[in-house]
């Protein structure tokens, strides 16, 4: 029996990678789990692990090149007398069973009263075990048809912006050509706005026919560039985080809203510790960890912060993964602090500079990237002292740290020099209102002006 | 117009062509004194006489070896197997002698032969008196192969298989004969051979489909059209050579397609259509081809069981909603 080896998904809104070196030849035994090739893709780059046991029969995509995810780049020829002890049989080789509800939209309410193993196991089997899931998570994602696949080429539509209603969430055609009717709808718009732009086709209703042949382009050809101007093609990365911050501005509505934090005694307690904490721990201490103490302690107050809309109903987890936003060189990357809420300080501490270090060295593996809660951003980095972050997908806030800065201010009605930090919140309005709001940014202000370090 | 049954209008059909062209000539069994098992020769005995309305042995090799004969010689003959069960005995003929010979001579001679064959089941016939044929001339080139469902596209085709230069398979559905009646003309039409015909327009499902299980398909398109599914039915009428061009176009609005035949399922007529659909229409559909066939059994006897074997509107239904809602 042969068994086709698709291009993972390696990582949330990664659309394609990179086959960066065959660790196997054709003809070569490889045993279940063994790395079969390195994939370089937008976010990380990884090893392959062979989901099953059996002799490489074909390699079909060569080293460099680059194929969308759920693409066949190898076949395994199973070999059932080539099994090695202790191992099951081709035929008993467990089937992955279909994650139908663990996936970021499609589980039902969890109470947060339910037993914790269950919900554990979720979230575990939620972090794709092997190769294959990941594949069949990816393949459903965008599962559509020939036809609508064509209409997508020709109209170049990205097929995960558009909502499914088939059967297992595919992607029909009345789907895809409400789309681009409404899409289409926009363009006209923009064309009796702009009369020399061609005028768009009538579009509340287009015939198949018509879409059949090659219909105008709705999306403008790019505009020519200028003497002094420079196209800069886009990088994988600054695509994804495009395409990844367009979705989400189009979709969440969000809110925001702000808090001032008196830091002094923050300041003056990491002014006295930062040294012994580096000798001791081996890691810098920096604002960053104790400011996710305090917000992971927060967030257990107020869930709803943790949670995630899911159109008809909102999801609750109570497993805290905090996404910390690292700046590259080229963009931006967001590393997971998975279960914050089990680490004191030095943990955070070392996980924070463990995740950053393999940000900047780009040897995050895909679960590194996957399945934030919640994210914290330290804009005040930048010396920013306000922001308005984007709600990151499949989350409900975004928290900055703006820089710290010494202002006076009243304290007991004198006038003081005390160390102030704005801390923003962007969240999703759908899954929470102002007033959990509010007391979600109180707790942490109270937290961080009453700091309490470790002994 | 004239309201006709189907099997009138083959019997008129061939009376016009007898009284139009004096080479035309009937043979078969029973088909003369007795006027054929189902009467679609009933009368022609009378008007044309014994030279041209000629009872056979019962002997299917013979008559079609006599049939090709004839025709070799400037007759138009048509040859009645009583029951296509019963046309596998003269198969080396049609296959070797009628189907060859344009091509052995060059383009010198054809075969205008037409056999007339009832077929199908749902008359609670059995093994011997139920069988869908048509499948097994498919795959003979220098044939054609005709499958009328209505009265109109009935003597239509018949005519224009008679006047054919070349062997015609003209394969009759036992069920229709009575049952489905429809308006003919009585002036003289023709209906050419390979060109399908859209029974009913629709948007969201093609169901291409031939026979009498054109009947069951516009049956479950008005069911479906109650649940808001809108079923185009597509019928081929003729099978060899078919109308790709007609299925292309319906496939091509609707995205989705249905193929239903009574025959069985494996290497029927569907498989043919789907494989043209999969090789020139792939980036056409929303949906996988969807066959509704026989099960891979003879036809039973037990009313109960020639019902479980043999497709019915419910299962056209099925099988179009499931694929609507893909």
């Amino acid at each position: 029996m042969t068994t086709s080896i698709n291009m993972p998904q390696l990582g949330e809104s990664v659309a394609e990678g990179t086959i960066g070196r065959w660790l196997k030849r054709p003809g070569d035994r490889v045993e279940q789990d063994e790395p079969l090739a390195e994939i370089i893709t937008d976010k990380v780059n990884a090893e392959l692990p062979c989901p099953i046991a059996g002799q490489v029969e074909a390699l079909l995509v060569e080293e460099g090149a680059t194929v969308a995810v759920g693409t066949p780049i190898a076949r395994i020829a199973e070999t059932t007398n080539a099994v090695s002890a202790g191992q099951p049989p081709a035929e008993a080789a467990p089937v992955e069973p279909a994650p139908a509800d663990v996936g970021m939209f499609a589980g039902t309410l969890e109470s947060l009263d339910a037993p914790v193993a269950p919900a554990r196991s979720a979230s575990a089997a939620a972090a794709p075990a092997s190769a294959s899931a990941a594949d069949e998570s990816a393949a459903r994602r965008v599962r559509s048809s020939p036809l609508v696949r064509r209409l997508a080429e020709e109209h170049q539509v990205d097929l995960r912006l558009v909502p499914g209603t088939g059967m297992g969430g595919r992607v029909t055609k009345d789907d895809i050509l409400s789309y681009l009717a409404q899409r289409g709808q926009a363009a006209a718009q923009v064309a009796q706005s702009a009369p020399t732009a061609p005028a768009a086709p009538p579009s509340s209703s287009v015939p198949a026919a018509a879409v059949s042949a090659p219909g105008p382009a709705l999306t403008p050809a790019p505009a020519p560039v200028a003497p002094g101007e420079e196209r800069l093609l886009l990088t994988p990365m600054r695509r994804m985080i495009a395409e990844h911050l367009s979705r989400t501005h189009q979709t969440v509505p969000s809110a925001w809203t702000m808090v001032e934090v008196d830091v002094t005694g923050l300041v003056r307690w990491r002014e006295r510790a930062r040294d012994d904490f580096r000798r001791r721990e081996g890691v810098p201490l920096t604002y960053v960890a104790p400011f996710i103490q305090v917000v992971v302690e927060a967030l257990k107050e107020q869930p709803l912060l943790n949670a995630v809309w899911g159109e008809d109903h909102i999801r609750l987890r109570r497993r805290i993964h905090v996404g910390v936003a690292v700046a590259l060189d080229d963009g931006l990357i967001v590393p997971v602090l998975h279960d914050a809420d089990e680490r004191n300080l030095v943990g955070i501490a070392r996980g924070l500079a463990d995740l950053v270090a393999r940000a900047r060295a780009g040897t995050l593996a895909p679960s590194d990237v996957q399945g934030a809660t919640f994210t914290v951003n330290n804009t005040g980095a930048f010396g920013s002292i306000v922001s308005v972050p984007i709600v990151p997908q499949g989350q409900t806030g975004i928290l900055t740290m703006e820089a710290i800065v010494k202002r006076a201010v009243i304290v007991d009605d004198a006038i003081a020099i005390r160390s102030m930090m704005n801390v923003c919140l962007a969240f999703d309005h759908r899954v929470v209102d102002g007033a959990a709001v509010g007391r979600f940014l109180q707790s942490i202000k109270q937290r961080l002006e009453t700091y309490q370090p470790p002994a | 117009m004239a309201v006709r049954t189907l099997v009138e209008a083959v019997r008129d059909g061939l009376a016009e062509e007898m009284r139009r062209d004096w080479r035309v000539i009937v043979l078969g069994e029973d088909v003369g004194v007795h006027g054929g098992v189902f009467r679609a020769t009933d009368g022609l005995y009378a008007e044309f006489g014994k030279d041209r309305v000629i009872d056979t042995p019962i002997a299917e090799l013979g008559i079609v070896g006599t049939a090709i004969g004839s025709a070799l010689n400037g007759l138009r003959p048509v040859a009645e197997i009583q029951f296509a069960d019963y046309i596998f005995p003269a198969i080396d003929q049609i296959v070797n002698e009628a189907a060859k010979i344009r091509y052995r001579t060059n383009g010198g001679f054809g075969c205008p032969l037409v056999i007339r064959a009832p077929y199908g089941a749902g008359i609670h016939g059995a093994l011997y008196h139920s069988q869908s044929v048509e499948a097994f001339f498919l795959h003979v080139p220098g044939l054609k192969v005709v499958t009328p469902s209505t009265p109109y596209d009935a003597k239509g085709l018949l005519k224009a298989a008679v006047r054919d230069e070349d062997p015609v398979l003209f394969f009759e559905h036992k069920r229709t004969y009575r049952r489905v009646r429809g308006e003919v003309p009585e002036e003289d039409y023709v209906v050419p051979i390979g060109v399908a015909e859209v029974k009913r327009v629709g948007q969201h499902v093609s169901v291409v489909t031939y026979g009498a299980m054109v009947h069951q398909a516009l049956e479950a398109a008005d069911a479906l059209a109650a649940e808001g599914i809108s079923v185009e039915v597509v019928d081929l009428r003729s099978l060899l050579p078919w109308d790709r061009e007609t299925v292309a176009a319906s496939v091509s609005k609707t995205n989705k397609v249905v193929i239903c035949h009574e025959d069985s399922k494996t290497a029927g007529v569907g498989a043919e259509v789907a494989a043209f659909i999969g090789e020139e229409l792939f980036d056409q559909l929303d949906g996988p081809i969807t066959r509704v066939a026989a099960l891979d059994t003879p036809v039973p006897f037990a009313p109960t069981l020639e019902e479980a074997v043999i497709p019915g509107t419910r299962h056209i239904v099925d099988a179009v909603r499931r694929l609507a809602a893909y």
